[in-house]
């Protein structure tokens, strides 16, 4: 509803129409809240203004009135605490099988790369009704990737991924904007995101140059870097065979077990140290400096490939028994 | 009492002593007040300065009024100068330290001479960012965000940071004399239920003060010795982590917000009292909303990250948490509002003002609702809703708050009536210019446009033009007051001892006060906003 009202801006992703669902709901509710105070004020100020013989009337106060203004405004308090937190929760947990956005952001350009190798620079084609999960970071400082028709906004930062997801549902042209201040350009990285009917899509992704799958590439850094001379897909290699790991839990020299994220395989990666293996020794090298961060995002796209479903196409190995 | 007694022959702490050096070493509290206004009111301009340079250069969605460079640094020192050097020292450094001694009835504060430190401090800060800003300034943005500020900014840092850091042991030492003087210097009979409001908020700002501010200095010091030192605190390249400055500097930056609205409020509870003759509504809840608004001020910081990377079940506390906070505030509204049933109200400047405060706040505050839940502040965070939220508050109430204060107890300052007039069509044009200024801001952020943005896509440019247009306005409201007070120190109209009528303390004195301020040290046998025991005036003054 009110599509064309120059109040919000498109509509074009399932979430979307959630927020503005409870911006509206809240516009509602703070016009009504300041309607009824605004406008006892008057009164009063009419009402009660100075008058000959008239003398204002000393009241102490009621605690009754005090508990109810306090505890109404915190019943409706947490109603929008937990609508809102509805909303949040959908916008943090993406769908398990979203296609992936690799983003690098660097002072002032987004840089962004399609799992199928497409690479594009301040621009995201993407079809409509597809789920997209943008995992996200950054060469310097923090930015913010920020797509107003979407609602969605994540801080970029550099040392670490983080995540954002949409679904468009509307074929169009849609601004893309860095919302967290990084220096001189800041008002000047700002992007497009196209989003496309599904055949236009295919056309677009046939049409464009790729220089191979970002896990195909991947696999070919971890050879040259010589990481397959420890990890290898057996059991004999000195160090844990990679097969298999990402999304399961790893347990740790330490005794405390983690789920192998994308901020855990880039952790072992830059600083293997961090946290070691269980049954292995601290051996591996650090590659902090020694990857960028776009080796690193196909170092990841290809660790993850070796857990991915034998049908998707992509190499697995057997993995190791857990 | 409420003798109409004119008095401007006899001996006061303005004519007690002259000459320059009467001045920079007195360790009178009001003079030092005085020193304060003149000083914040110099910084109050330089950084309203810079806000019109911004919103000219917002005009047109080009870039083309200063260069990028430029205008981030005209941001960032907006926003420091109307921060650390206006609004954190405005209502309590002035007409806290003018009046906090003579309404608990005291001769001064605890330690005179620490505020005339205090007062130094400031102003060797406010020389150092002074130096700072005419040498090439700073283009961090007011928040300091690392890694930007420690590793790629190549403005100057790290005398900025020094400058607030320095500013902030001011803030410190005035929060920790107000706390002292509370609790020792009361007069007999004032007990602590019978503290003006003003004296409770102002405690509760003290507390925060103390408890606050010495986080953010900490944090600014990482900052320093990160940039210079390159320890790698905050660097991930080091192990370190950016996020953890966010969360220190909110740590403090979130309850300074209570530092600059709370004084604010305090201005509001005198002026609604004696305007409308009545005791304010539930005084009891409303002394205690400031000291929970205190307490519970330090445990809602991260709702500034909800989209910097935090956990999702951290963003759900912490949303939580925030709505816990609006609570207090929003009985304050309504005991404000009550106050005003079967009062005698009239309409005065300071009235004016108090109307406005309460309008704006209850609109910053509200639009706080929309920031704090989750879901719509991924969309309009970092967007210029943000800013138009935080300047309803901060400019729509702290600022409104120190004008009305200012024009309500300037005659016991001075000693002298502001043209009364000129007072009211002041109110109404800030009050006008503010709403136009920053009301289009609300809607430019829900479309999308982010802030700190020095140019953007035309179809924002309707409302940034409607926000420049008002914003003009509003200077032309602030610059009347300045005015008018400077002229009416020498033509206004005598004041009285107690020209409102008010009750309260400070009224029971000359206009202006002798240097000890009380010829007979007073003794309390009456509640707070006495006002059923004193009469009413048959005019209201005009000056
Ligand atoms: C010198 C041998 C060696 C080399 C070379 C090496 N690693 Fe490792 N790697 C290890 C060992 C040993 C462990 C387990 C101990 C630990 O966690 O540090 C490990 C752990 C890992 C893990 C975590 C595995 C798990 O099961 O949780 C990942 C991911 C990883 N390495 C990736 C790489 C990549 C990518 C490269 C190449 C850039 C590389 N490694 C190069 C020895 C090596
Ligand atoms: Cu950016
Ligand atoms: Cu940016």
């Amino acid at each position: 509803m009110f599509d064309n009202l120059p109040l919000w801006p498109a509509r074009a992703s399932t979430g979307a129409g959630n927020v503005d669902a409870l911006y509206i709901f809240l516009l509602l509710l703070s016009g009504f809240m300041c309607l009824a105070i605004f406008s006892m004020i008057v009164v009063f100020a009419l009402r009660y203004r100075r008058q000959h013989g008239h003398e204002a009337e000393q009241i102490e106060g009621s605690t009754a009135l005090e508990i109810t203004w306090s505890v109404v405004p915190l019943g409706i308090f947490l109603v929008i605490f937990a609508w809102g937190a509805f909303i949040f929760f959908q916008e943090r947990t993406p769908p398990r099988d979203a296609s992936e956005i690799y983003v690098v952001a660097k002072q002032w350009m987004w840089k962004l790369e399609h799992v199928e190798g497409q690479r594009e620079i301040n621009e995201l084609h993407v079809p409509v009704g597809r789920d997209v999960k943008m995992i996200m970071t950054s060469q310097d400082v923090i930015h913010s990737f920020y797509i107003p028709a979407f609602r969605i906004k994540q801080d970029v930062l550099p040392g670490r991924y983080t995540t954002a997801w949409f679904r468009a549902t509307k074929p169009g042209v849609y601004h893309l904007f860095c919302a967290e201040y990084c220096g001189s350009q800041h008002s000047g990285m700002i992007g497009q995101i196209v989003v496309m009917e599904p055949a236009q899509y295919e056309a677009w992704l046939s049409g464009g140059s790729s220089s191979g799958s970002l896990a195909s590439n991947g696999e070919s850094i971890f050879q040259q870097l010589g990481c397959v001379t420890c990890h290898r897909s057996d059991t004999q290699g000195r160090g844990p065979n990679l097969a298999g790991i990402f999304g399961k839990p790893v347990q740790l020299e330490d005794g405390l077990t983690v789920v192998a994220d994308e901020n855990y395989v880039r952790e072992s990666i830059l600083s293997p140290s961090a946290k070691v293996v269980k049954g292995f020794k601290p051996i591996m090298p650090v590659f902090q400096g020694l990857v960028s961060e776009e080796q690193l995002t196909e170092l990841v796209a290809y660790v993850k490939s070796l857990s991915a479903a034998p049908t998707a196409g992509t190499k697995v190995r057997e993995s190791k028994v857990q | 009492m409420a003798t109409a007694v004119i008095t401007p022959e006899r001996e006061n702490y303005l004519n007690q002593e002259y000459g320059i050096k009467s001045w920079l070493l007195t360790v009178d509290h009001k003079r030092i007040a005085l020193l304060y206004l003149v000083s914040i009111t110099f910084f109050f301009f330089i950084g309203g300065f810079f806000a019109l340079l911004i919103r000219l250069e917002l005009l047109t969605p080009a870039g083309d009024l200063v260069q990028a460079d430029t205008y981030n640094k005209l941001f960032t020192m907006h926003g420091q100068v109307m921060i650390f050097f206006f609004l954190i020292p405005s209502i309590p450094a002035v007409l806290g330290n003018f009046l906090v001694p003579l309404m608990i009835g005291a001769k001064d504060l605890a330690f005179p001479r620490l505020n005339l430190l205090s007062w130094y401090l400031y102003i060797i800060a406010g020389a150092l960012m002074l130096h700072c800003i005419c040498t090439g300034g700073v283009d961090t943005g007011w928040t300091f965000y690392t890694p930007f500020s420690t590793a790629f900014s190549n403005t100057k840092v790290v005398e900025a940071g020094v400058a607030i850091f320095i500013a902030g042991f001011s803030s410190i030492l005035t929060g920790l004399n107000f706390v002292v003087t509370i609790h020792r210097m009361r007069a007999p009979g004032m007990t602590w239920d019978r503290l003006p409001l003003f004296i409770w908020a102002h405690y509760a700002t003290s507390v925060i003060q103390l408890l606050g501010t010495p986080v953010l200095a900490i944090t600014l010091l990482l900052v320093v010795f990160e940039r210079v030192f390159h320890l790698g605190i905050f660097d991930p390249t080091r192990g370190g982590d950016p996020l953890l400055f966010q969360h220190l500097f909110w740590f403090y930056s979130h309850p300074a917000v209570y530092i600059m609205i709370l004084p604010a409020m305090a201005v509001e509870s005198e002026v609604i009292a004696c305007f409308t003759r009545k005791r304010i509504f539930g005084y009891k809840f409303v002394a205690m909303s400031s000291i929970a608004i205190a307490v519970f001020g330090f445990l809602v910081w991260a709702h500034h990250m909800f989209v910097a990377g935090i956990s999702l079940y951290s963003a759900l506390i912490f949303s939580a948490l925030s709505y816990l906070v609006a609570v207090p505030s929003a009985i304050k509204v309504f005991n404000w509002t009550a106050t005003m049933y079967k009062g005698s109200i009239t309409f005065t400047t300071p009235m004016l003002y108090a109307f406005g405060f309460i309008g704006l706040f209850t609109m910053g505050g509200l639009t706080g609702l929309f920031l704090a839940a989750l879901g719509i502040d991924v969309h309009v965070t970092d967007t210029y809703f943000v800013i138009a939220h935080f300047h309803y508050i901060m400019v729509g109430g702290a600022v409104m708050g120190y004008l009305g204060g200012l024009h309500f107890w300037w005659p016991k300052i001075s000693g002298r009536m502001y043209p009364e007039w000129l007072g009211k069509f002041a109110a109404l044009i800030v009050f006008l210019g503010f709403n136009l200024t920053f009301f289009p801001q609300f809607i430019l952020g829900y479309m999308g446009m982010p802030r700190r943005y020095w140019q953007y896509p035309p179809e924002f440019q309707v409302l940034n033009v409607l926000s420049t247009a008002g914003s003009t306005i509003l200077a032309v409201g602030y610059v009347l007051p300045m005015v008018y007070f400077l002229w009416s120190m020498r033509y206004g109209k005598p004041a009285t001892e107690n020209p409102w009528n008010a009750a309260g303390l400070e009224w029971k004195t000359s206009s202006p006060p002798p240097t000890f301020n009380f010829d007979q040290p007073p003794v309390v046998d009456f509640e707070a906003y006495d006002y059923e025991h004193i009469p009413e005036v048959e005019e209201v003054p005009v000056g």
